[in-house]
């Protein structure tokens, strides 16, 4: 009997059975380590499948020799609940240690320890096997810029600073000025922005040579387009959310049917049909810029999106605040403004934060009508003939790129959710 | 005798077939407090309701202060402005603290200037006994204190009429004295009251009249000693022997 328990520890033999199970499981982890990061074996006389199962079988030996249901150390107590309950788990923990062990040294290796980001060509990443951050360096205008002739960035640069610096204007707004900041965000940044980007980032005047929206691109078409589509679709979807929930039929039914076809096609049609469909139905000297419409379009798709979400937090308001409201004698645009919007809007933070960040990660999606924000550059690059077989360091970049703008987004998002959030 | 303030003249109201309201005559004087009482079900919320127009009826005439409720009616607002009502669950709004919820109407509806708006309120606040509270959020107050808050809230539009649908049925019995309390001071000042309620002792404190209603009719009004002392019609008598 004694034998078959060997592995079953008790309360009283549990110290001895504690270091020599996290020895075991120790030895396990370290032996996987030497494997992946100094390549050594030191189990190779053993068969094939028992050199590779080697770490698994003894690290769950360990884990078996410490799970004890009250050993009294509290770490211990810890392990066992959470990933040692029984074998299956205590394997898988050991297997997801293993594989991130096995990933990180080729992983680190592939970015750090063999990539190149010396030279200015090719011929510098020719030696190695590691990424060819070289590439990255190189193109790095082109990706941040588009085709934007060089000598003009710091246009780009200076409007952006100019957006950011008037984004801020809302923190100084005080005392009386306070009233206004709905009508500011709204309304007259928006047009702000416009003269700004229309007049430094478009040129043609003010000494500033013109340059066309096609030679725009990279990561600052990336904001542009965001920048529009996200202030502009949040009113409109607001407007088409009130107007599905109208008791007037006629608003009610143009909205229902605006928000199921936009809903119903998708996007990349949409922006086909804005730059190849559209200008048919213009008069032949009529022009509106591609950007515009593209931008247009998405803001026009969007906000059919938007207003669902938006619709949702109208529902969840109990009906008593409309009474409310309308017993204090509002009428329709204030009991919307000051009762029932404040209130719906809170609730799907979330949701509007999630299609707004599908917003931002749908506008690589302009390819198809030929502009070229950082994804569109990254094709550009890589099907570039001097610079074939790159593909993967781009992708890696932009993702990056995509992670860490729509990672802001969501943690601004969360801020909200807590500056908002009351008892209810 | 003053005026009718309400006059409730041949009002029906249906909700799909169901008929919630069945030839309604009510009039309501200056100054009067009537209690509306009657079994669930019985149309005596519907009836308040329709008095600021928060459900429509569908025949006969509603005046209110001289103005006729129907479609046509442009300044619904106006009259709703003059008509406070108290809700059964407060009704709040909880993303506004107690004393922005008070001035919103006032500064918004009315044109108050904010300050004066807000002394007002503060006043209004300390008549119901929760001026400390001003700055809380209505969550964190208690039934109690967020029903006053609400009658509160109401008077800062000084109506001429105050519409009660049963105030105290969803607070702890604990809290609906201090809430009976408000109202009843309210009362002593002059206002003209239309409570829906079960609170018996209230009715025979301050009510001038006393409505039952059953079955979406109205089927006894009478001054509230001789209501209370000899009912006549044997629906009443069932219903009084039942919750007194």
């Amino acid at each position: 009997m004694k034998n078959i328990n060997i592995l079953k520890p008790t309360n009283a033999n549990f110290q001895t059975y504690l270091y020599i199970g996290s020895g075991f499981i120790l030895i396990g982890i370290f032996d996987v380590f030497l494997r992946s990061f100094f390549n050594l074996n030191f189990s190779t006389f053993l068969p094939d499948i028992l050199n590779f199962f080697l770490p698994l079988i003894i690290g769950l030996i360990g884990f078996q020799m410490i799970r004890l249901e009250y050993s009294g150390n509290r770490l211990v107590d810890k392990i066992n609940q959470s990933v040692n309950n029984n074998t299956f788990n205590a394997g898988l923990t050991l297997v997801i240690i293993f594989l991130t062990l096995l990933v990180i040294p080729p992983a680190l290796n592939w970015m750090i320890f063999e990539a190149t980001i010396s030279g200015n060509t090719k011929e510098a990443c020719a030696a190695t096997e590691g990424a060819c951050w070289t590439y990255i360096k190189v193109w790095f205008r082109r990706f941040m810029y588009g085709m934007y002739p060089n000598d003009f960035h710091w246009r780009i640069n200076t409007a952006f600073i100019f957006l950011i610096g008037f984004a801020f204007v809302g923190y100084f707004m005080r005392g009386k000025l306070k009233n206004y900041i709905t009508f500011y965000y709204a309304i007259l940044y928006p047009i702000i922005a416009f003269i700004i980007i229309n007049f430094l980032i478009s040129g043609g005047s003010f000494g500033l040579e013109w340059v066309e929206t096609n030679a725009w691109g990279g990561l600052s078409l990336t904001f542009i387009v965001s920048f529009f589509g996200l202030i502009f679709c949040f009113p409109l979807g607001m407007i088409l959310a009130l107007g599905r929930r109208s008791e007037l039929p006629v608003i009610r039914y143009i909205s229902i049917g605006y928000i199921e076809f936009w809903r119903g096609v998708p996007l990349i049609t949409v922006l086909f049909m804005s730059s190849v469909m559209f200008p048919m139905f213009l008069p032949s000297d009529a022009f509106v810029d591609k950007l515009i419409r593209v931008i247009a379009a998405i803001i026009l798709f969007e906000a059919a999106y938007v207003a669902e979400v938006i619709r949702g937090g109208l529902q969840a308001l109990p009906r008593g605040q409309y009474d409310a409201a309308k017993s204090l004698g509002m009428g329709y645009w204030k009991m919307q403004i000051f009762v029932i919007l404040p209130q719906a809007l809170k609730l799907v933070i979330p949701g509007i934060a999630n299609t707004f960040l599908a917003l931002v990660k749908d506008t690589p999606l302009i390819f198809v009508v030929g502009l070229s924000e950082v994804v569109g550059m990254l094709q550009m690059a890589k099907t570039n003939p001097k610079w074939l077989g790159y593909a993967m360091e781009g992708y890696i970049f932009a993702s990056i790129l995509f992670w860490i703008i729509c990672y802001a987004m969501s943690k601004y998002s969360q801020y909200l959710e807590l500056k908002y959030k009351t008892e209810r | 005798m003053p005026e009718s303030i309400i006059q409730m003249k041949e009002v029906n109201k249906w909700f799909g077939d169901f008929q919630v309201l069945k030839d309604i005559n009510l009039e309501v004087k200056e100054k009067q407090k009537i209690v509306v009482c009657g079994p669930s079900g019985s149309g005596k919320s519907t009836l308040i309701r329709c008095i600021n127009r928060l459900e429509e009826h569908q025949k006969g005439q509603i005046i209110v202060d001289g103005n006729e409720l129907s479609e046509k009616t442009k300044d619904i607002e106006k009259i709703r402005a003059e008509v406070g009502m108290v809700f059964q669950q407060f009704n709040l709004f909880p993303h506004l603290s107690i004393l922005d919820n008070c001035t919103l109407a006032p500064i918004w509806v009315k044109k108050t200037p904010k300050k004066q708006a807000e002394e007002f309120a503060m006043r209004q606040l300390e008549q119901v006994q929760i001026a400390d509270q001003a700055a809380k959020f209505p969550g964190q107050l208690s039934g109690g204190q967020q029903q006053r808050a609400a009658l509160a809230r109401a008077l800062c539009m000084e109506p001429k009429i105050m519409l009660f649908d049963e105030p105290t049925s969803a607070l702890d019995p604990e809290m609906i004295k201090e809430v009976l309390d408000a109202m009843v001071s309210l009362a002593k000042g002059g206002m003209t009251m239309i409570v829906v309620t079960h609170e018996m002792g209230f009715a025979k404190e301050v009510a001038d009249e006393v409505v039952f209603m059953d079955e979406g009719m109205i089927v006894e009004r009478a001054k509230t000693n001789d209501f209370f002392a000899n009912p006549k019609n044997e629906r009443t008598k069932l219903f009084l022997s039942q919750i007194l």
